[in-house]
């Protein structure tokens, strides 16, 4: 009843292709991203923000640059916490080396040098493919990593081989309380998700989703593979990076190369899995997932089982059923919680009268 | 150049402890395309599992088949409850479904035994043999050759098992193609589970010798990442591709660490074999004894 | 369909549910504990806190709290993954009737990550053998304590004990000294004070990586045949250090002279290395032995009343487990000064604690009335030095248990202290901090 596009005529293409064809879909992003804004800010206590609604932002960010990678370009890749490391440490040196660097620059600076590595790394994936290709990228995950712990310089030769993020100053305006650093993470995240909502559904896009379902059809209807495939590790490694950053300087303010391991890799590829391959709300939907189960179940835990149980079997426990629950995600719903919210829109869209 | 021998032979004989690992990984990718993460989270299990069962009183014979019959007892249960369900979805979703079940895995096995750190003696010296010493210089352990030897009994077993059993033609007919299998009444499902408890076989033998070389604990799960290059480098799909793979990357690593890894700082064998394995399949993209994937429009 | 989506559903109002119970109650300090017992480091996190765990019910029972406030913690599991951390701190952080009184994460990963954090919330972070060297320095981290002792000061307390198994520091000179280190932040901690001794002494230091995890080492070890070395440091964690002694085993070098850095030095490390690990040493800030007063009080007033923290009772005493006991003195002792300044028999906030961690003093004296004499050394902290000792000891594996062969053995101040207060002078310039006046501050 309420979600019906009847009577919503497009007479221009302008108004046939913009990103939210629906009136109501505009009306409830809008809605969305001022609670998001105006309400959030007020309302969430210091925790929520810090320990969750920050952190879950920046992994949506990674999660999105991944999948761009394996969601619209079919590359199945594990070493998004190592393209995360790059953007971080390199952000970290832009600021630190050059005098007077805006912070947002040295973002930037940071997604594209990690754009810059996942080209180089998205090189072999011209030649190798599937599981293949996943396992060549770890090659990407555990030399990053050993790289930057190695090479004093990449750490400006801090004696721990830890960065210390500089404080984020913009304009001469200070991010250090937790709302302010919250919006600048939001509006990075909202500007850079609707990026890839647009980037998905131009050519780029269409020609990423072509390679992702067949790559050799795609090569004979005219598609550059080597161009758009490269293109989709350096954009992937770009959000990548650009999150890699945030974690560094809006979340964990000092980080080590090891922060970013495997374990982080697979926490992002669960996301999307979880989430939705190949959507850009799904990346959304699985960071939230992610973000939160664990944390749930250890309060829920914490809170009713503790004096039952031994503490070691209840930690165990919570190991457990969170393995247990990607899997029986994974059997209920293959296609990820995006498909969920697709349905659901679908059924809304008859409602109340499906027949 | 003794030296260079040393090194050689030392990093063969580490190679063939990463095959072991791969084995499994490469059986269960064989007969049903899973490319199963949580096998060093079965390793683990394996081993702690056995050590567990041994602390309480049983015999080593006892343990081994206890331990065994749980891996059996895993192995079916993951082929109905998580595999069964997820037929004929991508390969990336069982993939995601094989790391879901490496924590629920590794919770199981540190909630039933604990986490404590434990030894495993398996009875044979990880010293250098004396008399190979004294005459050529070169240091081989005795328990790297009885791994050796380990390996190869098990590689011919399994090769018997695959050759001259009626399951084990069916398993190659499976591996061939599922479709074809099925339609001439080869029970899927069986040879699904028979494959998880070889594997499980398999994830036992690699958690007992990892297990006594290292002790039992929650690393062994990171023997899977040494097997991964192995396995890239060998083939998804090749048990000699294992082996073969194993014993070059366990070579080539150690003779990087040794001669190349002074130039840049060392500690390289974290990364190495990946590098070449990635290296390698610039060249052969399906590993050396993969099977050729011919793309059709 | 429905049953899927009702679940779904179920499950995701269930996250969204997630809310903090707080219990405001008087007469009690809350400590929050950011335990891990999952994981590769499950054997350590669960002796540690188990032992902590102990120690608070210890004094809860015999003593009913500390001056009549009952202690109380929660725990909360970071599977010592940095963002958990985070997560549990700020879980924890306004939890109990004052707030978390200090936050010890026993991960060097989450102190750096909550590093910040717990100076613009005014916790006290006390990091007992791990995490920020230079947070030493109380001038430029007031809310930070690496406690009793640092890496540096124990790679030069190494050094000395090496020297005086060689007969003398002036008997280093020529020999050889080979640093296997784990290949990450921790590992490279040692070297540039080692590379400093070695000049010093005159002994040649060669410095091998092994990666994480560290479970196959045959090239490092054939290198370490080829080098020839007098002594081996092992500064190594985790599978690494079960795996170096059987390597070393298997090249034939002696156990013997092999030094460990008290993350190798606990039973989790020799146990699973069989006969291969008979002979080792490595230095420690606690022992191990449940031949201590302290350990003993826990056994009859804890766990006879089958209140004990620990389910495999064989591992009280333990190295881990004795570690945690130390973190428990050490936090309730730091309440108890506190207490005697802000008001005795009163819960007290974090702010208050960090004042009585920073006047913390605990001698020869109060040592023998907590039943741990010779079970840590003693300690005396101050605003500049949140160190406040220095000492280790040195223990020998002999196959079954860990004995102690050494005294406490105190480190090269004269070395470590300028460089601590240069890396952390680098640290306060970096991030333009002003440096407290310890003269002015009592």
């Amino acid at each position: 009843m309420l979600y019906r596009e009847a009577g919503q005529f497009k007479t221009s293409y302008a108004a046939d292709q913009q990103i939210f064809p629906i009136r109501q879909d505009r009306i409830a992003i809008g809605l969305i991203l001022a609670v998001a804004a105006l309400v959030v800010p007020f309302v969430a206590s210091e925790y929520w923000i810090k320990a969750i609604l920050i952190p879950f932002l920046i992994f949506s960010l990674a999660a999105l640059g991944l999948n761009i990678l394996t969601g619209y370009a079919g590359q199945l890749s594990l070493g998004s916490a190592a393209f995360m490391a790059v953007g971080a440490f390199a952000a970290y040196n832009f600021m630190g080396r050059i005098e007077g660097m805006p912070v947002l620059l040295a973002f930037i600076g940071g997604g594209l040098s990690a754009a810059a590595v996942g080209i180089l790394f998205g090189l072999p994936s011209l030649r190798i493919k599937g599981f293949y290709l996943a396992v060549a990228t770890l090659a990407a995950q555990f030399f990053i990593v050993w790289a930057l712990t190695k090479f004093g310089w990449f750490s400006m030769d801090s004696s721990s081989g830890v960065i210390t993020a500089q404080d984020i100053v913009i304009l001469g305006f200070r991010f250090d309380t937790p709302v302010s650093v919250y919006l600048l993470v939001l509006t990075i995240v909202v500007v850079m998700a609707l990026l890839a909502k647009n980037m998905v559904r131009s050519s780029v896009g269409r020609a990423w989703m072509a390679v992702r379902d067949m790559d050799v059809a795609a090569e004979v209807i005219g598609i550059r593979i080597m161009h758009t495939k490269l293109l989709a590790f350096a954009i992937s490694s770009f959000y990548c990076g650009v999150a890699g950053a945030l974690y560094a300087y809006a979340y964990l303010g000092t980080v080590e190369p090891e922060g970013f391991n495997l374990d982080l890799s697979f926490k992002i590829l669960f996301m999307i899995i979880i989430g939705g391959v190949g959507s850009i709300m799904g990346s959304f939907l699985g960071s939230a997932f992610i973000v939160l189960l664990p944390i749930l179940l250890d309060v829920l835990i914490q809170d009713f089982l503790t004096g039952l149980l031994p503490p070691s079997i209840s930690s165990n426990l919570q190991l457990m059923v969170f393995g247990g629950l990607i899997i029986f995600f994974l059997i209920v719903e293959p296609h990820g919680l995006a498909r969920l919210w697709q349905i659901g829109k679908e059924k809304l869209r008859l409602w109340p009268f499906p027949h | 150049m003794q030296f260079f021998f040393e090194v050689l032979i030392g990093g063969l004989l580490s190679g063939v402890m990463y095959s072991f690992v791969a084995l499994g990984f490469v059986l269960i990718y064989k007969a049903s395309g899973v490319f199963n993460f949580a096998q060093g989270a079965m390793v683990f299990f394996a081993a702690l599992t056995f050590v567990g069962i041994q602390e309480m009183g049983a015999p080593f014979w006892l343990a081994l088949i206890l331990a065994f019959g749980a891996m059996v007892l895993l192995g079916m249960a993951t082929e109905r409850i998580v595999l069964r369900p997820l037929v004929n979805q991508p390969h990336i979703t069982l993939f995601m479904a094989t790391i879901g079940l490496t924590f629920f895995v590794e919770g199981l096995a540190q909630g039933i035994w604990g986490s404590t750190v434990r030894g495993l003696d398996l009875g044979i010296q990880d010293e250098p043999i004396e008399w190979l010493m004294d005459k050529a210089g070169i240091l081989v352990s005795s328990f790297d050759l009885f791994a050796a030897g380990v390996a190869a009994a098990l590689v011919t077993l399994l090769a018997l098992f695959f050759q001259y059993t009626r399951v084990g033609r069916a398993l190659r007919a499976v591996a061939d193609d599922h479709q074809a299998a099925l339609s001439i009444g080869i029970p899927l499902q069986n040879i699904w589970r028979i494959v998880w408890a070889v594997a499980g076989f398999v994830a036992l033998v690699a958690g007992l010798l990892w297990g006594a070389r290292n002790g039992v604990q929650f690393a062994l799960t990171f023997t899977a990442l040494k097997a991964l290059p192995v396995l890239i480098l060998g083939g998804f799909t090749s048990v000699p591709g294992a082996i073969v793979g194993g014993l070059i990357i366990g070579s080539t690593e150690k003779l990087a660490e040794v001669y190349l890894g002074g130039y840049v700082g060392g500690g390289i064998d974290s990364w190495f074999p990946y590098v070449m394995a990635l290296a390698f399949l610039l060249v052969r993209p399906e590993g050396l004894f993969g099977e050729k994937h011919i793309d059709r429009v | 369909m429905k049953v899927k989506t009702i679940a779904l559903l179920v499950a995701a109002a269930a996250s969204a549910g997630v809310s903090g119970s707080v219990l405001a109650q008087a007469k009690e300090q809350f400590i929050g504990l950011p335990s891990y017992r999952v994981g590769p480091y499950a054997a350590g996190g669960s002796g540690i806190y188990g032992g902590w765990i102990d120690y608070m019910t210890l004094v809860n029972e015999r003593d009913g709290g500390i001056n009549g406030v009952k202690l109380t913690w929660e725990e909360c599991e970071t599977e010592y993954n940095n963002a958990r951390g985070v997560e549990c701190y700020e879980r924890l952080k306004k939890k109990g009737a004052t707030g978390n009184t200090t936050f010890q994460p026993l991960s060097t990963g989450i102190t750096y990550s909550v590093l910040d954090k717990v100076a613009q919330d005014k916790i006290p972070m006390v990091t007992i053998g791990y995490g920020r060297t230079d947070a030493a320095d109380g001038r430029v981290f007031p809310w930070v304590f690496p406690m009793i002792t640092t890496y540096w000061s124990q790679a030069t307390g190494m050094v000395k004990y090496i020297g005086q198994k060689e007969g003398g520091l002036d008997k280093l000179k020529g020999k050889k000294i080979v640093y296997l280190y784990h290949d990450s932040a921790f590992g490279k901690e040692g070297i540039p004070v080692l590379e400093k001794q070695a000049a010093k002494h005159g002994f040649n230091l060669k410095t091998i990586p092994v990666a994480h995890p560290g479970n196959e080492q045959q090239s490092q070890w054939l290198t370490i045949r080829q080098e020839k070395p007098d002594w081996v440091i092992l500064w190594g964690w985790g599978v690494m250090n079960p795996t170096a002694l059987k390597a070393a085993a298997k090249t034939g070098f002696p156990r013997e002279k092999m030094v460990g850095v008290w993350w190798s030095g606990a039973e989790e490390d020799t146990v699973p290395a069989g006969d291969a690990a008979k002979g080792f040493t490595a230095a420690g800030f606690n022992v191990a032995g449940t031949n201590y007063p302290v350990v003993k009080a826990i056994q009859d007033n804890v766990y006879k009343k089958n209140k004990g923290n620990m389910e495999d009772k064989s591992r009280v005493g333990s190295i881990y487990y004795n570690r945690g006991v130390v973190h428990g003195i050490i936090t309730v002792e730091a309440i108890r000064v506190a207490q005697e300044k802000f008001g005795k028999g009163k819960p007290l906030t974090a702010e208050q604690a960090r004042w009585g961690f920073e006047h913390l003093h605990i001698d020869a004296k109060r040592l023998k009335e907590l039943g741990a004499e010779g079970f840590m050394p003693d300690l005396a902290i101050t605003c500049a030095d949140h160190e406040g000792s220095g000492k280790v000891k040195f223990q020998q594996w002999d196959g079954k248990a860990w004995k102690v062969v050494s005294d406490w053995v105190d480190a090269d101040k004269e070395m470590v202290r300028p460089m601590i207060e240069e890396s952390a002078g680098k640290y306060a310039k970096e991030k333009g901090l002003t440096l407290r006046d310890c003269a002015k501050e009592g």
